[in-house]
């Protein structure tokens, strides 16, 4: 058995370290861009964005300090009580929350608005991690699955109804952690399959999508049956009818709900992305000018604070949804790459980290970890370079605003400290 | 396989997806991308200047006048002394704030119009202090200006261009002006020329750097075309001071031409009310729908009503065409018509002729009612059934251009009404003869007309058989317009020879008939009067008023030069107030002056005010009811 040693930043993985501060110092400069108004630098100052940012950045060092200060221990055990705390956090909105874009998720403090839904995450990650470190805990019986789904599912519910969608939507990486742990894939197929039939649905209408799956569907029962005589069909025809019956409910379904119980704006966005519809001025004008901004960018960028478009504010939300348009437009292709090359740095690292526990509940946690950051990273830079739908998530560690830069901080430096101990026996 | 590969291949995957399409947009798309619509292009608009208005003679009716706005651009605002400049531009502390807000709200980085069309005054005291205010400018725009205060109605106005339009519409943008009524929004195409383009590069703090691509996609602004009007601003003039206390609409036309020379709604207003800053107030007040003088709505073109006895002459040409009357074909007439067996079916007459046999000529002269009954009654009763008489009878009607919009070059209008064999087959269910509409013998049953419809009318009978739609535009940059639609002739269904005896009878009217005492020396006029009764609704009482007086004629009985339909509202018998006005506009017209002999007619004219008749139509208010006044 080793000893701890008091020095708090001693088995700290100084990459990760490294790519977290290289993510923040480059979003900072972006958001400097993106957001300045006048010639005037105003640094450390509450009247300008990057001003505040740069504030917020400097409180993430204290922050940091604090979460190396506890040893490993203490996180596996007050993980339950940081998740209910997190709960009471998002409860607590409803009743004195800011009400911002019709959306309830902030507590107003003066200069400073906090948005639990960003800490929350990390705390989830506990908790599951908990949850399934534990030696009785057997993920083959269904009672356990639930107990799982049921910490995930409460606060992307709670979410929910403030109602944050795009965050809540992030409940679902979970998944990975899931299927890491033992969870079949069955849940992440079907869940595939319901969504490309949606969008089949969507694109070609219900009854071509019923006639091909049939088709399909029918040539494959032949082909069963051809090779393995009757006793497949004498033994399977519930299932076969009850597959098809399956399948035209969800695809009429799907087209009904899709007319009748989407709002316009959700269709509209849909249908900007299929590509059924093309309009750059209203509801698809973030897209068509971030893709348009990105593509001026060219392959080696306009250069630092030389991006007309951006400097022109012509694409909306830019310091903070679409801040990676600024790094199209002015780092070009070039720094586009680099900064998606230094994400799945960061969590290939995290992923080989978090395998090389011997101790089960950090890597659960590190899967969390990544899983989430996975789950930000495509949905936000997929919506701003057009393969996605508009989903209002932040960047990780870019874009503008305290609470997410320090939830996504306090979410990472745990696992860091967490790491940093897998050694010790704890 | 281990458990850690699906996350480490989705990253990979995705990773490599997410630079494949980097690569797409920046590397192969950055080719293709348009500089021209990149928003740091800046896009200035040349404003041409808006084409003028001339009348027929050459008078110039409406131009251009400069105005000034100022613009607020609030990221280039310094802090001021708004006590100051409020001072300046006449507005208080409050104003100024909810002004700079809605332009901060707007955009602020972008100039938006802050106060709205100084007066030129304000302007120039305005422009010696601007310097100290940063952020504010002054923006030079043109607005329209009406020299001759006339023609309202006419000409119509321009407004900016309403928000639906600007964004389906790929010329106008937000905030530009447009025609909204009149020739300018009939012939707003001629009137605005076409937008030049300039192209300027902008750096980061939104300024413009210089041209781009030193001007060479730059365009050129086209000013608009001059119109030339056929009205003839003077008689217009006069008409309208003749309608002055009275509700009513005049159309006059060259019937040789189609040629509209004369369009009065009364009451009208001022066309200047409706530019500069006095405009939305103004606007608010003519268009308010309480409003029962209801300045903006063109009763010339718009007021569909019973036509009347001038109605008979149609019918008159419909029994000959259709042979059941000649010339020669006697009627009686007993005091009235009785076209029934029931009591009560009997339709008065105030011909006076008593059990003698009335020929055509003294019919329209007298106006017998009883004449025009039977000639209706022969002509719907023609054929088997009364609906296909009807449709025949429809079918010449028709000829004339009623019944249906006309197809002149102005934006408003109302169809009328003529109704066919399926209105009656419809509303009586098959069970109807002659007797059942014979009201339309006489013009005041079903059958509707405007004002302008009966002018063509007039024109046609005139012209002894054919028109030209009439229309308002003459040229175009002093070319002669060629529009087809107004430069062929159109026929009737009337035979040429039918229109003597009618013209002659109309002749009579002004000879011996209801025109007799408005004659002017030297012009045989040819014309007929009418009443048509009406009723109003107030505070739930329906209330019989005085007849609008309807009258049409046109002049000189050969050669004819103008052919005028009148309507006033609540006039009495068309020989009160609308034949006194009709002969002074025709003598007006054809005279160029009124003569000392009919000079007591256009005073008279000048004095009467209808005022108490309309008074009739205003709701009283509840304390009124109670102390019973």
């Amino acid at each position: 058995m080793r000893q701890e040693h008091n020095n708090i930043f001693a088995g700290i993985d100084w990459l990760l370290v490294l790519i977290f501060a290289a993510l923040v110092g480059f979003g900072w400069l972006n958001i400097y861009s993106a957001s300045r108004t006048s010639e005037d630098v105003e640094l450390l100052s509450f009247s300008t964005k990057y001003g505040k940012q740069l504030i917020f950045i400097c409180a993430t060092i204290p922050l940091i300090i604090i979460i190396l200060f506890f040893n490993a221990k203490f996180y596996e055990k007050f993980s339950s009580i940081f998740y209910i705390i997190s709960l009471l956090s998002l409860v607590g909105l409803f009743v004195f929350g800011k009400t911002i874009n019709g959306a309830t998720s902030w507590y107003n403090f003066g200069v400073l608005g906090l948005q639990p839904a960003e800490f929350v995450k990390a705390f989830t990650g506990l908790a599951i991690a908990k949850l399934l470190s534990d030696r009785q805990y057997n993920f083959k019986l269904i009672k356990n699955q639930i107990k799982a789904f049921v910490i995930i599912f409460t606060p992307a519910f709670l979410i929910t109804l403030q109602p944050d969608i795009g965050s809540a939507l992030i409940y679902l990486a979970f998944f990975f952690v899931l299927h890491r742990e033992g969870l079949t894939l069955n849940y992440i197929t079907l869940g595939t399959l319901v969504i490309v039939l949606f969008v089949f649905t969507i694109l070609f209408g219900a009854s071509w999508v019923l006639v091909t799956l049939f088709s399909l569907m029918t040539l494959f029962t032949v082909y069963i049956t051809y090779k393995g005589g009757n006793r497949f069909l004498r033994f399977n025809w519930h299932k076969i009818i009850g597959v098809y019956a399956v399948v035209t409910i969800f695809i009429l379904g799907s087209e009904f709900s899709y007319n009748n119980i989407f709002k316009q704006h959700h269709r509209d966005r849909f249908e900007i992305l299929l590509g059924l519809k093309q309009d750059n001025q209203g509801i698809g004008y973030n897209s068509y000018q971030s893709e348009l901004t990105i593509s001026s960018g060219g392959l080696n960028g306009k250069g630092f604070l030389k991006g007309d478009l951006t400097q022109g504010d012509f694409v909306p939300e830019q310091h903070t949804d679409y801040i990676f348009s600024v790094i199209g437009e002015e780092w070009g292709f070039l720094g586009s790459v680099f900064v998606i090359v230094l994400f799945m740095i960061m969590m290939y690292r995290i992923i080989y980290l978090a395998e090389t526990h011997t101790n089960k509940f950090g890597r659960i946690y590190g899967y969390s970890l990544v899983s989430i950051l996975f789950f930000h990273v495509i949905v936000n830079i997929g919506m701003v370079i057009g393969l996605l739908p508009t989903v209002g998530i932040p960047l990780p560690f870019f874009s503008y605003g305290g609470s997410s830069l320090w939830g996504f901080t306090i979410l990472l430096f745990i696992f860091i400290r967490l790491d940093a101990h897998k050694n010790y026996d704890w | 396989m281990h458990k850690s590969f699906l996350l480490y291949s989705l990253i990979t995957i995705l990773g490599v997806i997410f630079i494949g399409r980097l690569f797409q947009l920046q590397v192969i798309g950055s080719e293709s991308y348009d500089p021209i619509h990149n928003s740091a292009v800046k896009t200035v608009f040349d404003y041409p200047e808006r084409g003028y208005i001339y009348d027929r003679n050459g008078t110039l009716l409406v131009a251009n006048q400069l105005s000034y706005d100022v613009m607020i651009q609030p990221n280039q605002v310094k802090p001021l002394d708004t006590l100051e400049f409020c001072k300046l531009l006449k507005i208080d502390k409050e104003d100024f704030i909810k002004r700079y807000q809605k332009a901060d709200n707007y955009a602020p980085y972008l100039p938006s119009v802050f106060l709205k069309q100084l007066a030129k005054e304000d302007f120039a005291f305005l422009q010696e202090k601007l310097h100290k205010y940063h952020g504010f400018f002054i923006q030079k725009r043109i607005i329209r200006k009406y020299p001759i205060n006339a023609a309202a109605n006419v000409l119509g106005y321009i407004g900016e261009v309403n928000e639906q339009l600007a964004k389906t519409n790929t010329y106008y943008q937000a905030g530009e002006l447009i025609g909204k009524d009149g020739i300018e929004k009939q012939y707003e195409d001629f009137l605005r020329g076409s937008k030049g383009k300039k192209y300027f590069k902008r750096n980061n703090l939104n300024k413009v750097t210089g041209s781009f691509k030193n001007g060479e996609k730059d365009t050129l602004a086209e000013n608009g075309k001059d119109l030339t009007l056929t009205l003839d601003i003077q008689l217009q003039q006069y008409a309208q001071k003749l309608m002055t206390g009275k509700r009513g609409g005049i159309v006059a036309i060259e019937p040789s031409s189609g040629e509209i020379l004369a369009l009065v709604t009364a009451p009208t207003y001022d066309p200047n009310m409706l530019v500069g800053r006095k405009r939305s107030r103004n606007s608010a007040v003519l268009m308010d729908p309480d409003n029962l003088e209801k300045p903006t709505y063109d009763r010339g073109l718009k007021a569909s009503y019973p036509p009347g006895s001038p109605f008979k002459m149609m019918n008159a040409l419909i029994g000959l065409q259709e042979g059941v009357i000649t010339e020669e074909t006697p009627f009686y007439c007993y005091n009235g018509y009785k076209y029934g067996n029931r009591k009560g079916e009997f339709m008065g007459c105030h011909c006076g002729i008593f059990g003698r046999p009335i020929k055509l000529k003294t019919a329209i002269a007298k106006s017998c009612n009883s004449y025009f009954s039977n000639t209706y009654k022969r002509i719907v009763e023609k054929d088997n059934k009364p609906s296909e008489g009807l449709d025949n009878w429809a079918h010449h009607v028709k000829s004339f251009g009623l019944g249906d919009y006309l197809g002149y070059d102005l934006p408003q209008g109302s169809p009328g009404l003529i109704p066919t064999g399926k209105y009656y087959d419809d509303m009586y269910r098959y069970s109807w003869n002659a007797s059942t509409n014979i009201s339309n013998a006489i013009g005041q049953g079903e059958v509707q007309t405007t004002p302008i419809q009966l002018a063509n009318f007039t024109a046609a009978i005139a012209n002894k058989g054919f028109f030209y739609t009439p229309h308002i535009l003459k040229e175009v940059d002093d070319k002669p317009i060629d529009f087809p639609n107004y430069t062929e002739k159109k026929r009737t269904t009337i035979d040429q020879e039918h229109f003597e005896p009618v013209i002659e009878a109309m002749y009579e009217v002004y000879k011996t008939g209801t025109g007799r005492w408005n004659q002017v020396k030297g012009i045989e006029i040819c014309g007929k009067t009418g009443t048509s009764e009406n009723y109003a609704v107030v505070n739930g009482e329906r209330i019989k008023l005085e007849d609008h007086s309807i009258l049409v004629a046109f002049a000189p009985k050969d050669n004819p030069k103008i052919a005028i339909a009148i309507f006033v509202e609540n006039g009495g018998y068309g020989s009160m107030v609308a034949a006194p006005i009709t002969s002074l506009m025709i003598e007006k017209y054809l005279n160029g002056e009124i003569s000392k002999a009919t000079k007591h007619r256009e005073t008279k004219m000048l004095n009467i005010s209808l005022q108490s008749q309309y008074d009739k139509l205003i709701p009283k208010t509840e304390e009124e009811i109670a102390s019973g006044t």
